[in-house]
């Protein structure tokens, strides 16, 4: 079994999650007797920076390069990604679930040919298959699904998988990469979001303001404690629908599915649709005023009150204990 | 132009899902089937389209008798015609065989474009689409916010961690429509007795010149399973200043988040 992680590169860093997935790709290799390799794609990366997955055990490491994969082209860098694996007979590509993960692995899977399986949450190795469970229904279900023959090309959820530290030695190859003839859309710029925070896909902490918040100005106060976290401010669609936060606060069926370690939902009822985007999170705070919201049935932790008391009191309590 | 948008019908977001027969079936409590929310984008801005430089707009869908309310709904909205790729072969297909499926019937189409939604709610893959434009050897760009087409140029937003990533390519491409695209409209009256005239052109696998042997690695299924339950919570009581005290010490020395 030959399995290849693509690790994605942005402004020169590379994202955690890409440790998250090659980390369970080692796992799944070292289970199967097979190996694990990391895949960098594009013209800036360095042999030091192709290196660094011998954090989680990844012992070759190979960097594609071409004129053609300066900038981010998600079919050109599919088409090299998919040729580079049939080369090379690898038999399954894990992508970390993020928008360029989720962007570029259905592409891969049609240039490949092998079936796609995406947003997993586990992994596992039961009788010499890889077995995946993946939720369905925004996670009030899961299906559990393995590939014939191990060939899939899969994206793992961000924030779920832990980074196993296990170090070794890793060899890099550059490889000038093989393209097809692919129409591809090109990426010529970037808009920066206005909030100076996280976005709520890549925070491990989430404070979420709903309905009760009353209005936008009092969002200023859960973006003041969202930054004390260095983490992420998320909204229910009720705030979002009323104009108060962009949608792309929006946590849910309709707007993003997160699992940080932390999500506070201050005056959210806790709707299915929006239980359907925050419900795998590692640990849940729930401040309502009514103690029968159904957030309460999700909450680690509980505070029955008026949000606009408890709020500034978390504030204060965040702040000192910061320094 | 001709405008190919591609439409599911789904269980709506409130349907609630359970686990039955040991994993061997979900039982659905309150089902009510829907045109797939964010297909509801694809539609409207195809529509969009065609009123600034006219042509039609064909919805298409893979899937049962049933499939074809979503295609009327489409309709009502102001599709002009629909098509249904129906076949038992065609049921529980994965995202790689339903978008095969589908690029094998619109290679025998003609089209400037082709509209999908960010994802279709309940098997939540956000894959057919993109798979499509790949097979067709068309550019993609999924979760797009914004679109401006001139001539053959198309510019898309699309979203991103943190901002927007801005796309350029040319027609003919396929594009995954997120929330923020646009607000659809609600079927007229009117619309509504139209769509019930329109054509729908159902295909099935003998049509389109295909059998088992077109479907290659094939997904298994093992189960269904629960998600994982939440572990019992605790209510802090007290008053405001102690129980926010309580909750950041728990926090920081239980859970251990801090
Ligand atoms: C197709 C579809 C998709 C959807 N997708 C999403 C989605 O992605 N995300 C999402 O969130 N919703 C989604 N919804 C909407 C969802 O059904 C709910 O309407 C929405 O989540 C409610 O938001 P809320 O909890 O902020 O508001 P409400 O349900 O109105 O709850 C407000 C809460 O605030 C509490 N409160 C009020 N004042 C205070 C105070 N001073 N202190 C403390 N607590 C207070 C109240 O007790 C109440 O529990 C979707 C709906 C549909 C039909």
């Amino acid at each position: 079994m030959k399995i290849l992680t693509y690790f994605e590169v942005k402004d020169g860093e590379i994202k955690k999650a890409s440790f998250e997935t090659a980390s369970k790709a080692a796992e799944i290799a070292e289970k199967l007797n097979g190996e694990a390799c990391a895949l960098f794609v594009g013209e800036n990366i360095s042999e030091e920076m192709a290196k660094s997955p011998s954090r989680v055990n990844i012992k070759k490491s190979y960097i594609l390069k071409n004129e053609s994969l300066k900038t981010f082209s998600n079919s050109i860098y599919a088409s090299a990604i998919s040729n580079f694996a049939k080369e090379r007979e690898f038999d399954a590509i894990l992508f970390p679930a993020t928008s360029t993960g989720k962007d570029l692995a259905p592409i891969v899977s049609a240039y490949f040919d092998v079936p796609y399986i995406s947003d997993v949450i586990k992994v596992d190795v039961e009788n010499g298959d890889v077995t995946f469970v993946k939720p369905i229904f925004s996670g009030k279900a899961m299906k559990k699904i393995s590939v014939e023959e191990n060939c899939f090309v899969a994206s793992l959820r961000v924030n779920v998988f832990p980074v196993i530290e296990k170090h070794c030695e890793t060899l890099v190859e550059s490889v000038e990469a093989k393209l097809d003839d692919v129409k591809s859309s090109k990426v010529t710029g970037y808009e920066k979001g206005s909030s100076e925070l996280l976005d709520v896909a890549e925070a491990d902490i989430i404070i979420s303001g709903g309905r009760g918040m009353k209005g936008p100005e009092n969002f200023e106060m859960l973006a003041e404690v969202a930054k004390l976290f260095g983490g992420a401010m998320g909204a229910s669609r009720a705030a979002v629908d009323a104009g108060w936060v962009p949608h792309s606060h929006q946590v849910g069926q309709t707007g993003k599915v997160v699992s940080p370690s932390l999500y506070i939902a201050c005056g959210i009822s806790g709707a299915i649709q929006h239980l359907a985007g925050m419900s795998s999170s590692k640990v849940i705070v729930a401040i309502n005023k009514d103690k029968d919201a159904p957030i309460f049935n999700v909450a680690t932790y509980g505070i029955v009150g008026d949000l606009f008391e408890i709020v500034p009191l978390l504030k204060e309590e965040i702040k000192s204990l910061k320094g | 132009m001709r405008i190919i948008t591609l439409v599911k019908h789904v269980r709506d977001t409130e349907t609630r899902v359970k686990v039955a027969e040991n994993g061997a079936k979900l039982e659905f409590i309150g089902e009510n089937w829907v045109l797939n929310p964010y297909d509801e984008f694809a539609v409207e801005e195809g529509l969009r389209l065609k009123e600034k430089f006219g042509g039609e707009v064909v919805a298409l869908s893979v899937g049962d008798e049933e499939s074809s309310k979503s295609l009327r709904q489409a309709m009502a909205m102001g599709a002009d015609s629909a098509i249904l790729l129906s076949d038992p072969l065609f049921n529980d297909l994965d995202p790689l065989s339903t978008a095969r499926v589908i690029a094998e019937q619109l290679k025998k189409e003609s089209f400037d474009l082709i509209l999908c939604g960010k994802h279709g709610v309940g098997d939540d893959n956000q894959a057919v689409g993109s798979i499509v434009g790949a097979l067709l050897n068309i550019p993609v760009a999924t979760v797009v916010v914004n679109l401006e087409i001139q001539g053959s140029d198309v510019k898309a937003k699309r979203e991103i961690e943190g901002g927007l990533e801005v796309l350029e390519m040319g027609l003919p491409c396929l594009i995954s429509c997120q929330k923020g695209l646009n607000e659809p409209r609600y079927p007229s009256l009117k619309g509504i007795m139209s769509a019930k005239k329109k054509e729908i052109r159902t295909i099935n696998a003998s049509v389109l010149g295909i059998d088992e042997k077109f479907f290659s690695k094939r997904i298994k299924f093992i189960t269904f399973l629960e998600p994982p339950p939440r572990p019992k919570g605790k209510l802090i009581k007290g008053e405001p200043r102690d129980a926010v005290k309580e909750l950041v010490k728990l926090l920081s020395e239980e859970a251990k988040v801090l």
